[in-house]
């Protein structure tokens, strides 16, 4: 079991570095988005694995469902030059090498570090839960009990700037040729209709005229 | 579900305000006639004051499980922070109808950001006042660019949201440090962590706990608009519609003096002589640019953000003289210095008309001619701020720096007072302008002011009280005074 467990996980892990690495490798801008929605999913499969059910769904329902495929529409609509976006690439590698470099010297040091006496790479299994355990009944409750004010005030945060982005963005279009279908439905046969009284005139037309002064 | 309805009931005049503000925001989309909506909003602030002083008790109450705090200093500043909005809302109708931004929004927005400072002010844990701060940035950011046609109002929101979001994580990163210390974020019990687990985590020196403290304090910083974190100040004011800098430059700073007495004066008390030295710096900093500097503006707006940064400065003095004096002393500089923010740039709003802001110098020639009345406000107003004796002004700087003397901080002291005496100079420049020099000769400048009657009334009220309370600040004092000391004893 332990094995197999581990198999996923390698796999997983494999997958999601592999993906990763396209991400920011591949020259279609398409792909690229493909490729991270790839490294969503497997991310959210070794999110499983650890037990923590409710944040793999979100995230496969949030950023697969919805956040990349907005961003696949954006990426489509928008005609990206790759080319554009990598020049200076080799200019800039030697910096950002070296800064990348130094960020994973911190991070072995942290981790494998004689003050840490690498205990993050030591420490057991996380706790096993028993069967009937539900990660998403334990993050609700929590979330409505002890973090309620802060919860509701996300909320509150998420109105204003729901707000906030329609008063600076909405305009009411002068050009705008949209119907109003109350207007339409209330709109009465003498708007639209006016009857001219006209003296019963007839006009004879240029050709029979010209045949009339023929004829005399 | 009994300690849930208790709950309710603690945070009553934070409902009453969340619930009007989305009253107000429907009412908007159904009505056209605006005044409604700016009596609503009115009278959300006097009910939420109603109810702020029904449901006060001397004890300190909590409430969402220790998230929430009412005890006599969030009482006492959440009333200052109606009465501040309320005049703010009767000063700036005018305006805004002149300037087609008289709208149900602005209201929902201004209301949204007082229901942020009043989670501030009554936050008991980290992750409570982060989201309050966030409430009220967002919608300070957003009414900075209601003005949206204006390019100067754009591209102040943008300097604002990019460098406020940059300062509320560097807040968050420094909370999460002092969390990862101390294992809480309940306020009280990080006080307790810190004070019982000093010893072993070296004391003082422990570097996770300084870096900790120095984002958090670096964001605080920022929120106030203390040096060297005040770039975006000066911007900021200028370049925002007159009515939403009065509003940034007023209320929102009780509710950052709330927060860093909650963070810095109880969580991290044990660590008192580590924040002094960094505010110590601050202050002394602000002082300096914040009276130099604005000697060279023309812009009265930007002078007066100057002035702000100064102001921050001394009443970082009172804080970090890390008793409780001095956090009275502060709290009391607070009071004073948005009364007279609120007069000054009430002022401004009285000068100025349609298409014309009246946020120069220049405009202020000669008003003594055009209006003795409004030339002796300003003169109050200017007098007060400079420190002037017997303003409200003087008393302020003089009970901070007594208490920051008493802490032993003298050379800062005389130093305070030499930057003030460079500071009085641009401010009684105003009062030369106005009194001796002759009225600018040009446009729509010489007809009588167009602005209603309330706004003149309160306006004059508001020039008086920084007189009044000059004379008489006993009552003032006392009221600060035992608001701290009931909070923090």
């Amino acid at each position: 079991m332990m094995i197999f467990t581990d198999f996923v996980f390698y796999t997983l892990a494999a997958i999601l570095l592999f993906a990763s690495i396209r991400v920011i490798t591949t020259r279609n801008p398409v792909h690229a988005a493909l490729h991270l929605v790839l490294a969503f999913f497997t991310a959210a499969g070794i999110w499983l694995l650890l037990e923590a059910e409710f944040l793999a769904i979100a995230l496969v329902l949030v950023y697969v469902g919805a956040v990349m495929v907005l961003f696949l529409f954006v990426v489509m609509m928008l005609d990206i030059n790759i080319d554009k976006l990598r020049e200076g690439f080799w200019e800039y590698l030697p910096m950002a090498g070296t800064i990348g470099l130094l960020m994973a010297v911190e991070m072995v040091m942290v981790l494998a570090g004689k003050s840490t006496g690498g205990k993050y790479f030591s420490a057991g299994r996380a706790l096993v839960h028993s069967a009937d355990y539900s990660n998403t009944t334990e993050l609700g409750r929590v979330l409505y009990t002890d973090y309620l004010l802060p919860f509701e005030l996300a909320s509150v945060v998420l109105l204003v700037a729901i707000v906030a982005a329609i008063v600076l963005t909405l305009r009411d279009r002068k050009e705008s040729k949209s119907m109003n279908p109350a207007d339409q439905v209330l709109v009465k046969k003498a708007d639209r209709l006016r009857i001219v009284k006209m003296d019963a005139v007839v006009e004879v037309a240029p050709v029979e005229m010209q045949n009339l002064e023929e004829k005399s | 579900m009994q300690t849930i309805q208790i709950d309710l009931l603690t945070a009553l005049p934070e409902l009453i305000v969340l619930f009007m503000a989305m009253l107000i925001l429907l009412t908007g989309l159904f009505t056209k006639n605006n005044i409604a909506i700016y009596v609503l909003a009115q009278l959300t602030l006097l009910a939420a004051a109603f109810f702020t002083v029904g449901t006060h008790t001397p004890a300190v109450g909590y409430a969402f499980t220790g998230m929430f705090v009412d005890d006599t200093l969030s009482d006492v500043l959440k009333l200052m922070i109606y009465l501040g909005t309320a005049m703010m809302f009767v000063y700036t109708r005018h305006y805004m109808q002149l300037r087609g931004m008289f709208r149900g929004e602005y209201y929902a927005l201004v209301l949204f950001a007082v229901l942020g400072m009043m989670i501030m002010v009554s936050g008991q844990s980290m992750l409570t006042i982060y989201m309050g701060l966030e409430l009220l940035s967002l919608c300070l950011y957003s009414l900075v660019a209601l003005d949206r046609d204006n390019a100067k109002s754009s591209e102040a929101a943008m300097k604002y949201f990019v460098l406020g979001a940059l300062a509320s994580g560097m807040m968050l990163y420094g909370m999460s440090m002092i969390y990862g210390m101390t294992g809480s974020l309940n306020i009280s019990e990080i006080s307790s962590a810190l004070q019982g687990a000093l010893s072993d985590l070296q004391g003082p020196k422990n570097p996770m706990l300084i870096l900790g403290l120095v984002f958090i304090v670096a964001g605080l910083a920022f929120k106030f608009g203390a040096v060297p974190f005040q770039m975006w100040v000066p911007d900021v004011y200028q370049g925002a519609p007159t009515a939403i800098t009065m509003l940034i430059g007023s209320v929102p700073k009780f509710a950052a003096f709330a927060i860093t007495i909650r963070l810095l004066a109880q969580g991290l008390q044990p660590l008192t002589g580590e924040w002094q030295n960094m505010l110590l710096i601050m202050a002394v900093l602000s002082i300096a640019i914040g009276n130099v500097t604005a000697i060279a503006q023309s812009n009265l707006k930007r002078m007066l953000a100057y002035s702000t940064i100064s102001h921050i400065g001394f009443l970082l003095f009172g804080l970090m003289s890390g008793n409780l004096n001095g956090y009275a002393s502060s709290m009391f500089y607070m009071t004073a210095y948005v009364l007279m923010t609120l007069a000054g740039f009430g002022m401004i709003l009285l000068l100025s008309r349609k298409r014309f802001e009246a946020d120069t110098l220049d405009d202020l020639k000669g008003l003594n001619q055009r209006s003795k009345l409004a030339a002796f406000m300003m003169l109050i107003t200017m007098f007060s701020m400079a420190g002037v004796p017997p303003t409200i002004g003087f008393w302020a700087k003089f009970t901070v720096l007594q208490a920051a003397w008493q802490a032993g901080f003298g050379w800062a002291v005389v130093f305070a007072v030499l930057m003030a005496a460079v500071g009085a100079f641009y401010y009684l420049r105003i009062v030369k302008l106005m009194y001796f020099d002759a009225p600018k000769q040009t446009g729509a400048f010489n007809t009588p002011f167009d602005a209603p009657m309330d706004m003149q009334i309160v306006l004059s009220i508001n020039a008086l009280a920084l007189l009044a309370f000059g004379l008489l600040p006993q009552t003032l004092m006392s009221i600060c005074g035992a608001a701290i000391v009931r909070s923090l004893q």
